[in-house]
């Protein structure tokens, strides 16, 4: 039987003192997190901070070495298998680099959910999926394979999979990396009308500063273990802290160290020789 | 050196408790395959019908081969006439079985690794897991059960076309009589003794091979690094395996005869 915990019915996604470490390196140190329901969340943070392990413990896929992951009332990290499957029909994912099964062509990639998990006359699933692919502008090339598709085609058809099932919640992971000023655009544009007209909630890993801004809600910062800021993106823009500064204003050098820890630089290459 | 050693004997402990209970997590799956008999088939073509070419002519080849080397042998002591017998024994007891199994590796194994692997590398699996789908069920079981299905079929027609090639050297090439030839293998080749062995034989590899294929697979390092060696791995360790299973298998049929 899965454990209903009481929560937070504003919050969709509680995360309540998390720790977590990678052998002996701390990602998480009683981290604490909430994601409201029906808004989206941006998290934001130089790499390696953890935001990707944040969606891990969303969906289920991590585990937290302590603390809740609290998903619609159901703590997550204590589900079984099938109760943990069954919560994540009401979730979609869109991954950093689409994750698009190779071997079927877009139609088939957006149908995938549908005809795994329900029982839906065939005739039904093709309008649901030229629906869907419509909303991403990607009708006409349903019939293409993802090695025919550009990377922001892609990003599109993993968009239209990840809501095909209407979700209650949808995540990205790196929505924006490695896109064309266009499709960056058609990204941004697309998650916050999807957030609006599904009523979705939508949680956005990402350090797109710009693209990530323009459509939160809410933004956390993540850096040493835990959230350094939060609060609505014009609160972010203005908040005076020199970790939310170097960040928001793209600083090489800062309290985020440009640099990976070394002994010094004068000593290691006038010093003595050592490889 | 000796804590080395230890560490070395510790991981390989630690690898083959993680493939047996990945294979009792595959054979868990299997029953869920026949909800998607589509994959099965899509599977089979993949792993048996593509494997098909390499297997006929690689089997016919050896049948040639056979069929010189042991009317040669033959000839000397005026057996000629027990060459079909020689062929089909051969090829049923062991080569069949064998040699098919190595080429299934090489062809098919290394297939399956390169796919679960990349499929590993691009987040296909996680993608899955996320969409509520367990890969497990939709790309690890249909490609166990298609292995264990095709095997002992590719052995079978492998054996046969070195028979025909032993049949084209001995009786068209060398003149050994036909009716001879086919007769002293329709009187020496048990069923149960020659064939059944045979099968059971190619049965067992068709499961080691495509565990271990589908295992390194799932296990791979999600780089091209990884899934490069993990492709290795699968051809080395499913190669060894055949040969030391082999062994085992004959000694336990054939030892005590």
């Amino acid at each position: 039987m899965a454990e209903t915990v009481s929560g937070d019915s504003e919050n969709f996604v509680d995360l309540r003192d998390l720790s977590f470490c990678y052998g002996s390196r701390v990602i998480f140190d009683h981290f604490s997190l909430q994601v409201p329901r029906g808004k989206v969340t941006v998290i934001m943070g130089p790499s390696g901070c953890g935001k990707s392990t944040l969606l891990g413990f969303i969906g289920g896929r991590q585990r937290p070495q302590s603390g809740k992951v609290i998903v619609n009332g159901r703590q997550v990290n204590g589900l079984a298998k099938r109760d943990l499957y069954e919560l994540r029909k009401s979730m979609g994912m869109m991954f950093q680099n689409s994750a698009l099964l190779t071997d079927l062509d877009v139609f088939d990639n957006v149908a995938f959910p549908l005809r795994t998990h329900t029982d839906l006359p065939a005739t039904l699933i093709r309008k649901l999926v030229l629906m869907k692919l419509q909303q991403v502008g990607l009708r006409g090339a349903r019939h293409l394979l993802p090695a025919e598709l550009s990377g922001g085609m892609t990003r599109r058809v993993a968009l239209a999979r990840a809501v095909v099932l209407d979700p209650l919640m949808v995540m990205y992971d790196e929505p924006f990396t490695g896109l064309d000023p266009v499709s960056m655009g058609v990204i941004v544009k697309l998650i916050r009308e999807l957030n609006d007209s599904l009523c979705m909630t939508s949680v956005v890993v990402t350090h797109d500063v710009p693209e990530g801004l323009s459509i939160a809600d809410r933004v956390y910062l993540l850096g040493a273990g835990n959230v350094v800021a939060s609060g609505d993106p014009d609160y972010m823009r203005t908040f005076d802290h020199p970790v939310v500064r170097q960040f928001i204003d793209g600083l090489p050098d800062g309290p985020v160290a440009y640099h990976y820890p070394a002994e010094d630089y004068r000593q290691e290459l006038l010093g003595r020789a050592q490889p | 050196m000796l804590a080395s050693l230890g560490a070395r004997l510790l991981s390989f402990l630690h690898r083959m408790g993680c493939a047996f209970v990945f294979f009792l997590n595959s054979l868990r799956a299997l029953l869920s395959v026949f909800g998607h008999f589509s994959l099965l088939i899509k599977q089979l073509y993949a792993v048996g019908v593509l494997t098909l070419l390499i297997i006929l002519v690689s089997g016919l080849f050896v049948g040639m081969v056979l069929g010189f080397q042991g009317y040669n042998t033959l000839v000397d002591f005026g057996a000629e006439s027990s060459l079909g017998l020689m062929v089909a024994l051969s090829l049923t007891r062991e080569l069949g079985p064998v040699l098919a199994a190595l080429l299934f590796a090489g062809r098919a194994g290394s297939a399956l690794t390169a796919e679960i692997g990349l499929m590993k590398a691009t987040e296909q699996l996680a993608a899955m897991e996320m969409m509520a789908v367990d890969p497990f069920e939709q790309v690890i079981a249909p490609r166990l059960l298609a292995g264990i299905i095709a095997m002992p079929l590719l052995a079978a027609l492998f054996t046969v076309m070195g028979v025909y090639g032993g049949y084209l050297v001995g009786v068209l090439q060398l003149g050994v009589d036909s009716g001879v030839f086919l007769s002293s293998m329709q009187h020496g080749v048990d069923f149960y003794d020659d064939i059944v062995t045979g099968v059971i034989k190619s049965g067992v590899f068709g499961v080691t091979i495509t565990w271990i294929a589908v295992y390194e697979g799932y296990d791979a390092v999600p780089t091209s690094e990884g899934v490069a060696k993990a492709t290795t791995r699968t051809v080395v360790s499913a190669s060894l395996a055949i040969l030391g299973l082999d062994y085992l298998l004959t000694a336990m049929m054939f030892g005590g005869a």
